[in-house]
């Protein structure tokens, strides 16, 4: 077992992990931040991503030990009492259905506004590449990116 | 009270933003895998790597060693019972025992040979590989064509033939024999992997004799009714709850293995367990789609009028029956004749055995590929006419005047306007345009080609009329429930029987609801999925939840205005008979300042001091809908490709829809469908296929191998519409699957189109860089 010290959506953690334990496995099952979901085995879906240090991440692809002494943000820790703009987008253009992919794909387009604050729809595709969406086509994701965008959300 | 009260503006038709948003933004869920009780133990399962063995030894004492392993067990160890297929399509189909866990014989990569239950995943899965077993290979059975040959390998003591079903109607040798012109393809259903983005995942518990089985699953009260039939559950015994489900496509219309055996595994060792699988896992055991080979024969005038059509298909049942696999080919058999008039058809289906996963339902079943090949089929028509493929479309269509109308298939088409859907796609697209660009592209001899793809496509949806479906000889009916209950504060509950995985039904039912009752759109609770919450229901599939769940949430108002009004009518010392009722209000005709709420009526209800005599105390109500027949949307699709001649990749310029779906409830979440529709369709065309190798082995069992397409490989749509209403109490259709059904053909048309100049009459789907490239090289007759 190894120590590791993370703090997680404002919250500090001290725990003793399994080296080999996932950080979504420990974000899910140690703390309970269950709003990030798993959705496959190999790093290709992107629904489990979330922020290390304000950079995303997918987070079946980090070991817990990696995320010591990082700050991680989840999907529960954008919204302050209200909806982000970037959540808030999603939800006035329509940007999620069954809401699977939508917390990986929220911290992505996060991400992607952080670095580029007014991405054309080319690059919001090409930005959000590492995350599937099997409901919507992708349309109304762009749209909401774009709204959250011309919002100014880049923090 | 003052007596003008304005109307509330109708929800019906209104882009109301989702009630389920916002527990999904900001990871408020509860998906089944996070689902934790107290000494809950987890599930892991040993698979077969081969395609077809025989089981000669399960030693699972090793894995007994093991830390944190709580229990191992063999197939032989539980006391299993076959799961059950709903849908002996003909009196003398096989069905073959499907046991949960192979005893005897493993018939695919992935079937589960034992289990391992731990106190973590991690040691379940560490665990599973102390688990011996000693196979004895025996062949696999992986072509259609092969497995039907004298000789082949048996996936069945019974052989690999499970059914053969035939139709026919009008004389089709009159219509071949002295035809001017006869065409026959062959296409190719590729086989097709669900992937919806939850992977599945049960938690089951037993307290004292009574089970709650938590499933990712579209369909809980089949699931229920399945356990207690199949599984010797007394159903009053049993719980099933669908928490939030990421996603289904028909991939979690199943009873499926892992679910039995949480319910088996979990009494057995007498703590809950929990199951969730990996990707890997899922690409290998969720049941597959499509999965056909289909030989289509169409036989016409000069002029361009269809005579007939002839449909010879080999369906992939893979190694055994599951819910509706055997049915799903049959959705089929009835819309290959889609919008066009013709004097006879015919059609044949014969189910496969093969060593290889179950085959069942995937968004659309049957009917995409009935669009696909029909709508190949007629632009391949149109080429050999010399006529444009639209024009080829209209001369055979039903004109929009004809409705009702019969098909040669024998299905009553209530409504449609095949030439508004096709005119307004037609002016989105700029047509014309685009036909003038392609020929200017060719002229020039353009490495990059133009396509242009036509899909004049109908389904059939709202499944399903019960009595249609017991000719067909599925096992259920096709009704749904809905109950509407009025709490005494004034907010009202809607119950469905249909249960939602992302369609919005939360959204939907409520607008609904707020029309037919007059109560703010903001004080109702839509709540389904839980059998014990919402008992009675046929669940969500074929594009059935608003055609059937929403009429019966329709009758059910209807039947709380009733109750209401007899309680209003004593409260306003009125005749029942001199009442209206608008917009939330009874009032006394004649009078408008004598009115009471449907409010003050369930508060009325609740105290039920002053009802009148042999009234209830309760405006409750349900209702259950079963309907007369299906419905039909449709649509034109339109889809310009280009195409490098030089490399085969194809990018999609522009992509129109224009889809006649009825009555809209809500334009936000139609358009939604639309666009995830079309993108499931056009993953079909251009990336995906499951692939099994020579010896069996499925190789594409990661979203790396299964190519879901991510945001740059799709355009971005137009998706517009048309409205002919349907003949229910709604005027609603369905629009869940229309854009999967309407989209295949339109891409693949498009493309052959693009490299007719060549000489390329078909591409096998899925089209990718290396096959169009080829298909260019061999017309060219190059070597590749």
């Amino acid at each position: 077992m190894t120590h590791i010290k993370v703090t997680v959506d404002g919250v500090k953690y001290a725990d003793e992990v399994e080296p080999r334990l996932l950080l979504v496995h420990y974000l899910r099952e140690n703390l309970g931040k269950t709003g990030t979901p798993v959705g496959c085995d190999t790093s290709n879906c992107g629904a489990c991503t979330v922020l290390m240090d304000g950079v995303s991440v997918k987070s079946c692809a980090v070991l817990a030990v990696q995320a010591d002494g990082s700050d991680v943000t989840t999907i529960e820790g954008l919204a302050n009492g209200e909806l982000n703009p970037v959540q808030r987008a999603f939800h006035e253009e329509h940007a999620l259905q069954c809401g699977y992919c939508t917390p990986g794909m929220i911290m992505a387009a996060t991400d992607l506004l952080r670095d580029n604050p007014h991405p054309t729809d080319a690059e919001i595709r090409d930005g959000l590449e590492g995350n599937l969406c099997r409901c919507t086509g992708y349309e109304n994701i762009v749209r909401a990116v774009k709204r959250a965008a011309q919002a100014g959300v880049a923090p | 009270m003052t007596a003008t009260v304005e109307a509330p503006a109708p929800q019906i038709g209104q882009a109301r933003l989702r009630k389920e948003d916002a527990k999904l933004l900001t990871g408020q869920t509860n998906w089944t895998d996070n689902i934790k009780l107290n000494g809950m133990l987890h599930m892991a399962f040993v698979r077969s790597p081969f395609a077809h063995a025989k089981i000669t030894r399960v030693d699972v004492s090793g894995a007994l060693q093991q830390q944190g392993v709580i229990a191992a067990f063999s197939g032989a160890d539980l006391e299993q019972a076959s799961l059950p297929c709903a849908w002996p399509v003909t009196p003398d189909i096989v069905i073959p025992v499907h046991l949960p866990m192979a005893v005897d014989e493993v018939r695919y990569v992935g079937e589960a040979v034992a289990v391992v239950v731990a106190r973590d995943r991690y040691a379940a899965a560490d665990a599973v590989a102390s688990v011996e077993v000693d196979y004895e290979p025996l062949p696999p059975v992986l072509d259609m064509y092969a497995a039907l040959a004298a000789g082949s390998p048996k996936v069945h003591e019974a052989g690999n033939k499970s059914y053969e079903w035939v139709f026919a109607n009008g004389d089709m040798d009159a219509a071949v024999n002295d035809a001017p012109v006869v065409l026959e393809r062959t296409y190719r259903q590729q086989r097709l992997i669900g992937c919806a983005m939850e992977p599945r995942a049960v938690v089951a518990q037993w307290i004292g004799d009574e089970v709650t089985l938590w499933s990712s699953t579209q369909i809980p009260h089949v699931l229920r009714f399945a356990l207690s039939a199949f599984f010797g559950i007394p159903e009053q015994n049993v719980r099933v709850i669908a928490p939030d489900v990421g996603g289904g496509f028909g991939s979690k219309l199943q009873v499926t293995a892992e679910e039995a055996l949480a319910v088996l595994v979990s009494r057995k060792v007498g703590k809950p367990v929990k199951w969730t699988e990996s990707r890997t896992e899922g690409n290998l055991t969720v049941h597959h789609g499509r999965d056909q080979w289909q030989q289509i024969k169409i036989a016409a005038d000069r002029d361009g009028r269809i005579r007939g059509l002839a449909v010879d298909l080999l369906a992939d049942m893979g190694a055994y029956l599951m819910i509706v696999t055997p049915g799903i080919p049959l959705f089929g058999a009835f819309m290959y004749p889609a919008i066009y008039k013709m004097d006879a058809y015919s059609f044949r289906c014969t189910g496969v055995f093969t060593t290889k996963m179950p085959t069942d339902a995937y968004r659309g079943a049957g009917r995409p590929e009935a669009t696909f090949a029909i709508e190949r089929i007629m632009d391949e028509l149109a080429v050999e006419l010399g006529m444009e493929p639209l024009e080829l479309r209209e001369r055979n269509w039903i004109r929009h005047e004809e409705f009702p109308y019969t098909t040669v298939a024998g299905l009553t088409y209530d409504s449609g306007n095949y030439e508004a859907a096709t005119a307004k796609a037609k002016e989105l697209f700029d047509y014309d345009a685009l036909r003038r660009e392609q020929a200017e592209r060719n002229a020039r001899g353009d490495t990059v080609r133009l396509g242009i793809g036509i899909s004049t496509f109908t389904e059939m949806c709202g499944l399903a009329p019960s009595r249609v479906l017991g000719q067909l000889a599925y096992a259920a009916g096709g009704w749904e429930h809905a109950s509407i209950r009025m709490l005494p504060t004034g907010k009202v509950e809607v119950v469905t029987g249909s249960s939602a995985h992302g369609q919005g039904h939360e959204t939907a039912w409520s607008q609904i609801v707020a029309d037919q009752l007059g109560v703010p759109f903001e004080d109702i609770r839509v709540l389904h999925g839980d059998t014990q919450i919402s008992p009675k229901g046929m669940d969500t599939y074929g594009s059935r939840s608003l055609a059937i769940g929403g009429i019966a949430l329709v009758q059910a108002c209807d039947k709380v205005i009733a109750k209401a009004r007899v309680i209003a009518a004593a409260m306003l010392e009125a005749s029942a008979d001199d009442l209206e009722f608008s917009a939330g209000r009874f009032s006394v005709r004649g009078d408008p300042e004598a009115a009471k709420s449907i409010q003050e009526i369930a508060l009325a209800t609740f105290a039920a001091h002053a009802l009148p005599d042999g009234a209830e105390p309760s405006i409750d109500s349900d209702a259950t809908y079963d309907p007369d027949n299906f419905s039909f949307p449709h649509g034109t699709h339109l889809c310009a490709t280009e195409v490098d001649t030089e490399t085969g990749f194809v990018k999609i310029r522009k992509y129109v829809s224009v889809d006649d779906v009825g009555v809209v409830i809500n334009p936000r979440i139609v358009e939604g469908q639309v666009h995830g529709g079309v993108a499931q369709g056009i993953a079909q065309a251009l990336y995906e296929e499951g692939v099994y190798d020579d010896d069996g082995n499925l190789i594409t069992t990661t979203l790396a191998d299964y190519l879901v397409p991510a945001a740059p490989d799709l355009p971005s749509f137009v998706a517009d519409r048309t409205t002919s209403p349907a003949s229910n109490r709604l005027g609603v259709k369905g629009v869940g699957e229309a854009g999967t059904i309407a989209s295949t053909p339109a891409v693949v048309n498009s493309i052959v189109d693009a490299l007719r100049p060549f000489g390329v009459r078909d591409i096998t789907m899925p089209c990718t860089p290396e096959r169009v490239w080829r298909a260019i090289q061999s017309a060219q007759g190059g070597t590749a």
